[in-house]
Parts: C-alpha cells; sequence; structure tokens
C-alpha cells in the first residue's frame, strides 16, 4: 500500500515538476530582489516590514494559485485523458489510495516550492536586517502556516475535481478560499445571530475553511509572538479538516463511474 | 478454471435532466471465456464492447449480474496483478518517458524492485521500443504509443490481456505486429480478451468470438461453428447457358460468360441442380462450397439494425 500511495504521489510530483510549475520561483525571486532594492531606499524598519509581508503574501498566493489549478485537474484531468484507466482497471490501486496518493504529491510540490521560496525569502531578510535571530523563528511559524494553507486547499481542490469540471472546480475553490479568509468574521456574525438563524450561520461558518485563523504575516511583520497553543490549534484543526475533506472526495470517487 | 465468467451482468445509465430516463448499456450478457482462449468480442461502434470491458475492469459498476475474472469476483482488488489492459486510443503520462511509465505501472502491480528493471526492459524490447526507452511520450507518434500501451499491459505477466480495440489507427505493418504478438501471448499461456470492429483481425486471431449490438449479445461459438452457420451455398459451373432457368428455379443466382454459367445455389438443392443439369444437357465443370467469412457471419446477425447510441 504504502509502495503504491508513495509511486502515485512521486507521479504527479514529477509530473507538475516536469510542466515548468517551479518556474514560478522565477517571478517570486524577481519580485523579492525588486521590492528589497526599492523600499531599501526608505528605511531599514519599514523595508523589513513591507518585506516580510510581501514576501510571505507572496509565498502564500503563488501556492495558493497552483494548489487551485493544478488541484482541480487532479482527477478530472486524469478522467478526460482516460490515463487512470490503465492505474485503476488493471493495478490493484484502491480509489482511496489513488485520491490520497494525489493530494500527496500536490502537496508536496507545493511544500517543495515554498521551502524554495522561503529559503529565497530568508536571504532576503538576511540581506535587508544583517542578521537573523531567534525572533526571525515566527516568521518559520508563518510559513509553516501557509504550508498548513496549501494542505487545506489543495484537499477542496481536490474534492471539487472528483465531481465537477474544471472550471467550476476553480470557481468553487477561488471562492471557498476567498470566504475562508474571512472565517473568523463569519464565525462572528453567528455570534450575533439567534434561533435558526444562529445555528444556520454557524454551521455555515464552520463549514467554511477557517484560513483567518492561519494568517499571521502581519503579526510577524511586527514582531508579535504566535503563541504556541495558536500553533498546536492550527494544525489539529487542519488536519481534522483535511481528513474530512479527503473522505468526502474518496466516498464521492468511490460511486462514481469512470465512463 | 475460467478465465472470465459473466452472469446477466448489465449496465444502464440514468438520463435526461433529472436523471429520471434510463438507457441500457449493455443488456444482460452471459458469457464465458475460457483460459487460454483468445476470445474476440465482436460489434460496430456503440455495440457495447467497451461497456464490458469497464465492468469487468471495475470502472464502471453493473447495474445487474455477477461476473468473475480468475475464478474470483470483481471487486476483489488482488485479482488486478493477474490483468494487463490496453485501453481504446490510450493516453499516457506524457511526462514520463517509456522506461519511466512501465517502471510505475510495475510498481502499482507490486512487482519485486529485483524483478522490475529485467520486466520492464523485457516489455519493452517485445514491442520493439528499446531505443525510444528514453525518450518522453509527448514526441510519440500514435502508432509507437500503441505499443508502449501494451508493452504496460504484459510488464507484469499478467494471466489474461484486455485489448480495447489494440488495431484501431495503426498501419498495415502496426496492425501485423500486433497480431503477431497476441499470437505469442497466447503461446505463451495466456488468455486474450480482445474488442474489435476490424473483423479480419478477429478472424485470424480468435479462437471464439462473441458478436455484440446495441448491447445485446447477437451470438457466440467457435469462429469455424459460427461461419458454418452461414456458409451451406455451394458454386456449381458448367457449361450449357439452357440451363440458367432450371436454376434460377431451384434458387439459384447465375452468372453467365458465354455459354459458361456459374450458379450460386443453397447446398440442400445441389442434388436438384445436379439433376436439372442432367436434364438440361448441360456439361457440369466443378462444384465447389462457398466458404463463408465472420465477416457475413457478422452482417447475418446484425442485420439491418443500426447501432446503439450508448457509447461509455
Amino acid at each position: 500500500m504504502t509502495g503504491r500511495l508513495w509511486a502515485i504521489a512521486y507521479n504527479t510530483y514529477r509530473e507538475a515538476v516536469r510542466d515548468r510549475v517551479l518556474y514560478n520561483l522565477i517571478l517570486f525571486a524577481l519580485l523579492i530582489v525588486g521590492s528589497s532594492v526599492i523600499f531599501g531606499q526608505i528605511s531599514l524598519q519599514i523595508n523589513r516590514i513591507v518585506l516580510i509581508n510581501l514576501g510571505l503574501t507572496a509565498i502564500s498566493l503563488f501556492g495558493i494559485v497552483i494548489a487551485i489549478f493544478i488541484g482541480i485537474g487532479l482527477v478530472s484531468k486524469e478522467i478526460e485523458k482516460k490515463t487512470l484507466y490503465t492505474v485503476l482497471a488493471a493495478r490493484p490501486v484502491r480509489r482511496w489510495e489513488f485520491i490520497t496518493g494525489k493530494f500527496l504529491g500536490l502537496v508536496m510540490t507545493l511544500t517543495v516550492n515554498a521551502l524554495l521560496m522561503s529559503v529565497g525569502f530568508f536571504a532576503a531578510v538576511f540581506y535587508v536586517s544583517h542578521r537573523l535571530g531567534r525572533g526571525d523563528l515566527q516568521l518559520v511559524t508563518a510559513v509553516y502556516f501557509i504550508l498548513l494553507e496549501f494542505v487545506m486547499i489543495t484537499a477542496l481542490a481536490l474534492l471539487f475535481s472528483t465531481f465537477s469540471t474544471p472550471v467550476f472546480s476553480s470557481i468553487f475553490a477561488f471562492a471557498i478560499f476567498a470566504i475562508g479568509t474571512f472565517g473568523e468574521d463569519l464565525r462572528g456574525i453567528a455570534r450575533m445571530t439567534s434561533g435558526v438563524t444562529h445555528w444556520a450561520m454557524t454551521g455555515a461558518a464552520y463549514l467554511v475553511p477557517n484560513f483567518a485563523a492561519l494568517n499571521v504575516i502581519s503579526q510577524v511583520a511586527h514582531d508579535t509572538a504566535v503563541e504556541p497553543k495558536l500553533i498546536l490549534l492550527n494544525t489539529l484543526y487542519v488536519l481534522a479538516y483535511t481528513a474530512a475533506v479527503l473522505t468526502a472526495s474518496v466516498w464521492i470517487f468511490e460511486r462514481r463511474n469512470l465512463k | 478454471m475460467a478465465a472470465i465468467e459473466i452472469q446477466g451482468l448489465e449496465k444502464s445509465y440514468k438520463t435526461g435532466f433529472f436523471g429520471n430516463k434510463r438507457k441500457q448499456g449493455l443488456k444482460p450478457l452471459t458469457l464465458t471465456v475460457e483460459e487460454g482462449e483468445v476470445f474476440g468480442c465482436l460489434g460496430p461502434n456503440g455495440a457495447g464492447k467497451t461497456t464490458t470491458l469497464k465492468l469487468l475492469l471495475g470502472l464502471v459498476f453493473p447495474t445487474g449480474g455477477t461476473a468473475r475474472i480468475l475464478g474470483r469476483p470483481l471487486d476483489d482488488i488482488g485479482v488486478k496483478r493477474f490483468i494487463g489492459f490496453l485501453p481504446e486510443q490510450p493516453y499516457f503520462y506524457d511526462h514520463l518517458t517509456p522506461l519511466e511509465l512501465l517502471d510505475y505501472y510495475a510498481r502499482l502491480s507490486g512487482v519485486d524492485a529485483r524483478e522490475r528493471k529485467r520486466k520492464v526492459d523485457t516489455a519493452l524490447a517485445r514491442v520493439g521500443m528499446s531505443d525510444s526507452a528514453k525518450t518522453q511520450l509527448r514526441k510519440f507518434s500514435k502508432g509507437m504509443l500503441q505499443r508502449v500501451g501494451i508493452a504496460q499491459a504484459i510488464v507484469h505477466d499478467p494471466k489474461l490481456v484486455l485489448l480495447d480495440e489494440p488495431m484501431s489507427g495503426l498501419d498495415p505493418i502496426g496492425r501485423r505486429e500486433v497480431r503477431d504478438l497476441v499470437q505469442q501471448l497466447n503461446e505463451e499461456g495466456k488468455t486474450i480478451f480482445f474488442s474489435t470492429h476490424i473483423l479480419s483481425d478477429a478472424e485470424t486471431l480468435c479462437d471464439r468470438v462473441a458478436v455484440l449490438n446495441k448491447g445485446e449479445l447477437k451470438g457466440v461459438g467457435v469462429v469455424a461453428d459460427l461461419l458454418h452457420e452461414v456458409s451451406g451455398e455451394v458454386e456449381v459451373v458448367c457449361s450449357g447457358a439452357q440451363a440458367i432457368p432450371a436454376l434460377s428455379a431451384l434458387g439459384a443466382v447465375c452468372h453467365a460468360t458465354g455459354n459458361v454459367v456459374r450458379a450460386l445455389l443453397p447446398e440442400r438443392s445441389l442434388e436438384n441442380a445436379l439433376a436439372a443439369l442432367r436434364k438440361s444437357q448441360a456439361r457440369l465443370i466443378s462444384v465447389t462450397p462457398v466458404q463463408a467469412t465472420l465477416e457475413d457471419y457478422f452482417l447475418s446477425r446484425i442485420g439491418d439494425e443500426k447501432p446503439s447510441e450508448v457509447k461509455a
């Protein structure tokens, strides 16, 4: 089982790399270098804040776009091109293994992409601040939260890919991401309502992924510490949410006729 | 033990905006393919051949009936180690080379790491792709992709090989190579089940065939027996145009060239025809049984029916 999962995951990763997905790193490098040069002329402190905000936001957005655009095709493209026929028809591969393998492969791609960007980002921070101290560990936490974002959005894109066309899947995924960035506001609104509306709003607020809780970019840019408790809670939340979404994907895909 | 046992297997699809209508892709099908056979599934486009294959391989789920492959039920995932499959118009991960693709499939099939390289190399050599083993598939022609498709179907040394239109889109040389390979695989003891609408290929290769149309089984059997069903005609050649009216009265189709008459008539009318020749004083030149082709059988089963529009 592990061998098959790894084989599918590695194939997904290899496909993304050979389709030149990592070329986005060049754009990222240009962005970081450009902003360091431009904002470096203002003041050291502002330059650092801008660089951290811009760098981490770019890592997040580049990854989200890749996660959605590749994620929505993970299953539907395989069905359309019939490449999965030779995997599922005549190999002892269960459908849940296929789904999980594809998910892990894209998460692996995004992780490598984010880590390479992070190396460039930390180099730029070092270049601007002339040092990297213990306080900069908060930046690592922010990158970790961005990776957690990728995990959730990949699972959601994959879910849509199991039953919808790429166009609708991308619309759904971007919409869910946009709503999820206001996750805390949704929960706040739910608390202000009562009766049936309260239950409906609370249900909707908890159904939508809470991307707001994973966004600590502004906080770390201003050197405000991230509580260890938040790291633990966010990790558990993402694991639980992703597991639920993947289970739904498998449930749908297991019942689908591959015509 | 039968390689494939199908009992009343059927598939219908929901259609219409609300999914409240149903269209029959495959009517209840009962069929057995014995181990070691080359079995051909014939039919026009949309006949239900691909649906049958997809049902057997678990790509679509039956709405009725059961089937067993190598004695195991369809939902037994372990049986897939012993199955090879070539889909119609295969399309593979084109970012990979044939070497990488076959290694990937061999891994998924659970081929032991020590055996994998040897099996991949052997499969590529069998389809004549060793020289292109390290070229990305996106640079391949259709014929080359078909060869890679066959290689991936046999890389894990399966007992049963299912081929969906394996000769489709190939030039005559490619078709000949595929035919030779199918025969070789069969000589090694593998069971071959393939769908095709190219009847000459089926006639050359198959021990038995089944004819499908509109999702329904129209006939099944040993090729020679099936041909016998539609043959039973003889060609009588004689000298003496005066015999034509008598032969025509027996149901013969006559063509005369000068005084030489060629008459095609049912075998059961032969004695009466010979008597008619004697009576009209025509001279008998030859009597030859007419060899029917699979096409004759196919057309006799399909008749004027138009193929079904359901295609899965």
